[in-house]
């Protein structure tokens, strides 16, 4: 039905090196990714994307293995560091195929987003009260209802 | 590009558990917590938990009948989510096109 993943890849008519600059280098990550990008390409280093009109998210370089592997974690809140529950982890892997190269990607951790595990503990209790309440009323209007019938 | 906004929708439909929930309720149309917890390798207090996200996501809908609650799946968000989470790909598979055409320009000038 629905994943906690995405994953789609193409084939491209160029070597892994390319593509690597192509997937990596920020001037041109800015051409397919946002409208502007600034990569710190190492693992922990800081990155940003810009979108003009929607503003930058944050995200954090996790593994760099060039020419095969490049991955990173973005947060879905604009301006705010990537962390448990706010965002995804983006992977790429671009694997030689002939004279070209096959390009994936997988964006994955769909499940982890929203809110704290408190916050939804806070929720359920929330919501179990307010069940727990109609039901008692209902539960008073059955009995009163019993006791007219009889 | 959407990012944000609809986080609810996305973790409560990730969730593998969640997912199996869902089918469930799909297959039965309508079941008590209960009666899911009969089906499902998760205790009674956990699927009312993962009930209430579901919920909370607008993706099942509560009803009352007797002593029972009985629980039912909102098809029309469940679709939402769906075109949603295939719009992400479909995105991504843009993206992917366009870093091809600057890749394989870029290859072909190099070797001119």
């Amino acid at each position: 039905m629905i994943a906690d993943r995405i994953e789609q890849e193409i084939v491209i008519e160029a070597p892994p090196e390319v593509v690597w600059e192509l997937v990596t280098d920020p001037e041109h990550v800015g051409a397919w990714f946002g409208d502007a990008a600034e990569i710190d390409l190492r693992p922990g280093g800081d990155a940003a994307l810009t979108w003009n009109g929607m503003g930058t998210f944050l995200a954090r370089v996790e593994r760099v293995e060039p020419p095969r592997f490049f991955s990173f974690r973005w947060a879905r809140p604009t301006d705010t560091p990537p962390a448990e529950g706010n965002s995804t982890l983006v992977e790429f892997s671009l694997i030689a195929e002939g004279e070209g190269t096959r390009l994936r990607v997988v964006e994955s951790g769909f499940a982890t987003l929203a809110g704290s595990e408190d916050e939804r503990a806070k929720h359920f209790a929330d919501n179990t009260e307010g069940w727990n309440v109609e039901l008692g009323h209902l539960r008073d209007y059955a009995a009163k209802a019993g006791s007219q019938a009889r | 590009m959407e990012r944000g906004g609809r986080d609810e929708l996305w973790a409560a439909v990730a969730d593998p558990t969640r997912r199996r929930l869902l089918d469930v309720l799909l297959a039965r149309g309508e079941a008590t917590a209960t009666a899911l917890a009969a089906e499902l390798p998760v205790t009674r207090q956990g699927i009312a938990k993962h009930l209430a996200v579901l919920d909370r996501a607008g993706l099942v809908e509560a009803r009352r009948q007797g002593r029972e609650v009985l629980y039912a799946v909102r098809p029309e968000e469940l679709d939402a989510a769906t075109r949603w989470m295939a719009q992400v790909a479909a995105e991504w598979d843009a993206r992917l096109h366009t870093i091809k055409r600057l890749a394989e320009e870029r290859h072909e000038r190099k070797e001119d």
